[in-house]
């Protein structure tokens, strides 16, 4: 198991968003988690990745305790995430933007930079190529000089994913990957997550997008109300009677602004 | 094929220019009015590090101008040291005090730090002007000496001084250059675009924002320095908040987070109120709203305006030659 | 005793205008999270305003300071109009930017308009009177009441009609506000109006005791937003109990401490508020 998680709570003054979710995650597996809006999932993630501390439970990746840890240092131990809004640099460039994911890789500091160091530039240079495999990875190398402002939003997930993918994780978070893009590019995009655990990587993922989920996830946690309903393979979720009456009970797919 | 008018022949001509003005400025006062602006844009340039690429406004910087100045002056005057001494003191001081600042004040984000930053520029302020047997109080630090001389050079005409601050400038420049070409640049430009995305690919953003604070606050004080000893007496004001927001009009007005931009407002500004007597004494009454327009239409300044400019311009001729640039890997920021 | 009552009675005066000031401001950051740093500049020209209408046309002082509340109200939404909603999604840092450049302007115009001098506002209640044997003056009196009253009005007027409630409803949530169908833009620019008004009251008040001159709103402001992150931003309640303590802890460490870093209390109480906790006291929630 790559990433195990235990009783997992969160409660935000009387509001408990995330409340007692087991989970654990297997190597190269695709893990998606679904549920209603305000179902704790994108809470889920940031407890995961460090961004609020849990109120109670306990966060193993790697066999490493991650629970208390800052989200610095949770991406240098290798899990990566994206947004649902992808939050890249407008202004700059695809390259620009992806060669920061190696930072966490290099060490240069101050006195490399004014005095442009050979481990300044060996490290630049390394970000570099390493950006550039990213892009490969996800497909746009054509794209590397273009200004984030001018491309379409599939292509901006595309750059996000690469960003994550040069921190060189191991596990990668996305969150609602598929909002906002039309169903021909989600197809594209869902190829490139399976692209993802082909190499080795494992993914967690939320979506709304009920076929790309079913096609994809090799198993599905479905989350109510902060609680961990029910966990299993597409198959067995599909068929879970309590699965159906929490959607049934929300109609809405829509998905949420955090 | 490339044009004359390349970036680089630019930077040649400013250059030139900055070299000869004290031969072609028709009388002193012009030079020492060039001298100022020096001295002003080292500390713009320190005030763009962290607000302009980090991406938080303090507005302490001030403070630290004054804390530099004053250590200077204090020890050149009352304890007789050495000018250089005293400016690698009056460094040492900023970085030590910055550390001390900013640990405690990048706790906190956003508009609360710029108000607690507000709060620890007016402290020192109110400490400068009370604390009367340190700073002389109101009354102010009269007799700060000109740089003592380094073996055959002295620094006591005004020439010599210009020079000693030009190069200061060159250097600041070069530095801040270096710094946001750098990874540790990228770092910080990462940052200000997101905190949430860079704390997501590692980074440390408590780390690398103290590190860029004192950066800042290192210019600040060495500006503050300078300038204690260019004039030669200093008072309270030096650490008012009116005149920390008049350098951040300098770096709003020439381009927040550009390279070009710290120097292009300072130059601009100091001239035009300096030439045109009757903006003298109400300059804000002008520079207030063109600050509010610039901030509006164009918040990037003049120096992110003529970049874009010059970027259509270039996207055009690639276009145009359908020649692929191989490589923009180090984007130009200035 | 005597010493005593005299300073209470000064630092709830000085509590007061705080308060006043101090309420405007919260109100729109909780509206617009904006520190309106030009809200002191409003403070100073509202005192003007009222000094210029007295002495000019001899209008009386009560009837001045209405004048003057409807003309920096009018300042306010203006500035908002102007500056604020073109910037309402902008980075905080331009906002910042936006509210330094009307500042900076507004003092300037002062400074053209009435010159840098420091000047008097007389007011009706010059006299000083004597309540169990200690002399106060009349004007902290009138400070102290005319500011509950102020207060007051404005509760009801929060709490009583549609239009308030919406302000209320607005700077708890700017979201829900947009759901049940308020006119947003309508309560930024009704906030920003009273914001307005409570400034120029405050100054109007205040200026017998204190002086008039362009400078006069610098400290004000910045000790308006101590007294905000103190109360909690967007605090209405905040804002108030913040604003006496200040005034009252001022006095008297004017008086029993050191005169001459009387204005430091307010700040280093910040620093030290915000180094033990950087979330400032009695917050809500995480924005």
């Amino acid at each position: 198991m790559v990433l195990e998680i235990g009783k997992l709570t969160k409660a935000f003054g009387g509001l408990t968003a995330v409340n007692g979710v087991d989970l654990n995650v297997k190597e190269g597996h695709i893990q998606a988690v679904i549920g209603p809006n305000g179902a704790g999932k994108s809470t889920f993630f940031n407890l995961i990745s460090g961004f609020y501390p849990p109120t109670a439970g306990i966060i193993t990746f790697d066999g490493k305790d991650i629970t208390k840890m800052p989200p610095n240092k949770i991406a240098k131990l290798g899990i990566a995430r994206t947004f649902q809004t992808t939050n890249l640099f407008e202004d700059a460039t695809v390259l620009d933007n992806v060669i920061i994911g190696n930072r966490l890789r290099t060490k240069s500091g101050l006195f490399d930079a004014i005095l442009r160091t050979k481990r300044e530039r060996t490290e630049e240079k390394e970000s570099i190529e390493k950006a550039y495999k990213a892009l490969e990875f996800v497909e746009i190398t054509d794209l590397a000089d273009e200004p984030i402002g001018s491309i379409t939003q599939e292509q901006k997930k595309r750059v996000a994913f690469a960003l994550a993918l040069a921190t060189d994780p191991k596990l990668v978070l996305l969150d609602e990957p598929a909002a906002g893009i039309n169903p021909g590019e989600t197809d594209g995009l869902a190829a490139l997550i399976k692209k993802m655990t082909d190499n080795g990587l494992t993914v967690c993922l939320i979506e709304h997008k009920m076929s790309m989920i079913m096609s994809l996830a090799d198993r599905i946690m479905v989350l109510n109300q902060g609680k961990r309903i029910a966990e299993g393979t597409p198959e067995e979720i599909q068929n879970n009677p309590v699965v159906i009456e929490a959607y049934l009970g929300s109609e809405e797919n829509e998905p949420i602004k955090v | 094929m490339k044009g004359f008018l390349t970036k680089r022949n630019g930077i040649l001509l400013v250059l030139i220019i900055a070299l000869l003005l004290p031969f072609i400025v028709p009388n002193e006062y012009v030079l020492h009015v060039m001298a100022l602006v020096c001295i002003w844009s080292i500390s713009v340039y320190g005030i763009n590090i962290f607000t302009g690429f980090t991406g938080n406004l303090s507005l302490a910087h001030i403070g630290f101008f004054a804390i530099g100045a004053y250590t200077l002056g204090i020890l050149t005057v009352k304890a007789d040291w050495n000018f250089w001494l005293a400016l690698l003191a009056a460094g040492v001081l900023s970085i030590v005090l910055g550390i001390l600042v900013g640990l405690i004040s990048l706790r906190t984000s956003g508009h609360f730090f710029t108000i607690f930053t507000m709060c620890v520029g007016y402290i020192i302020y109110l400490v400068i002007d009370k604390w009367d047997t340190l700073t002389g109080g109101v009354r102010g630090l009269i007799g700060i000496p000109n740089p003592s001389r380094i073996g055959p050079i002295t620094f006591d005409s005004l020439t010599s001084h210009y020079y000693l601050l030009l190069c200061f400038l060159i250097l600041t420049i070069f530095i801040t250059k270096r710094i946001v070409s750098s990874l540790l640049g990228r770092t910080f430009i990462a940052i200000r675009n997101s905190e949430e995305l860079a704390q997501t690919i590692g980074i440390s953003t408590k780390k690398n924002r103290l590190l860029s604070f004192v950066i800042s606050c290192f210019f600040a004080a060495f500006a503050g320095a300078l300038y204690a000893s260019f004039v030669r007496f200093i008072g309270p004001e030096v650490g008012a908040i009116f005149l920390g927001f008049e350098m951040l009009i300098y770096l709003v007005i020439g381009g927040l987070g550009t390279l070009t931009g710290p120097v292009i407002g300072t130059i601009l500004i100091v001239t035009l109120t300096q030439s045109l007597q009757f903006l003298q004494e109400y300059k804000m009454l002008i520079f207030g709203p063109i600050l509010l327009l610039i901030v509006i239409f164009y918040p990037q300044g003049i120096a992110g305006a003529i970049n874009k400019l010059t970027n259509k311009w270039k996207a055009k001729r690639t276009k145009d030659n359908k020649v692929k640039e191989q490589q923009t890997t180090i984007k130009e920021v200035g | 005793m005597d010493l005593f009552l005299q300073q209470l009675l000064n630092g709830l005066s000085n509590g007061s205008v705080y308060s006043l000031v101090a309420l405007g401001l919260t109100m729109v950051f909780g509206i617009l999270h904006v520190p309106n740093f030009a809200h002191g500049a409003f403070y100073m020209i509202g005192a003007y305003v009222s000094l210029t209408i007295m002495s000019l046309f001899g209008i009386p002082y009560w009837i001045a300071m209405l004048i003057s509340m409807f003309a920096i109200a009018l300042l306010a939404v203006i500035s908002e109009r102007l500056i604020y909603h073109p910037l309402r999604n902008a980075a905080g840092l331009h906002q910042m930017m936006g509210a330094i450049g009307i500042l900076l302007f507004l003092v300037a115009f002062a400074q053209v308009v009435w010159g840098p001098n420091y000047q008097q506002m007389s007011s009706p209640y010059n006299g000083a009177i004597s309540i169990f044997g200690t002399t106060f003056t009349q004007q902290r009196i009138i400070v102290i009441i005319a500011t509950v009253i102020i207060m007051l009005i404005l509760h009801f007027f929060l709490t009583k009609t549609m239009i308030g409630s919406a302000i209320i409803a607005m700077a708890q949530n700017r979201e829900g506000a947009y759901l049940v169908g308020i006119n947003a833009n309508m309560v930024v620019m009704l906030t920003f109006a009273i914001s307005g008004i409570l400034a120029a009251a405050a100054a109007t008040l205040a200026s017998p005791i204190n002086l008039v001159f362009p400078g006069m709103g610098d400290l004000v402001i910045m000790k308006a937003f101590v007294i905000i992150i103190i109360g909690g931003m967007g605090s209405i309640p905040g804002a108030i109990i913040a604003g006496y303590l200040l005034g009252i802890v001022e006095s008297f460490g004017a008086t029993y401490i050191s005169g001459d870093y009387k204005d430091v209390i307010a700040f280093a109480l910040l620093v030290i508020i915000l180094t033990v906790k950087p979330t400032g006291l009695f917050t809500r929630r995480a924005y």
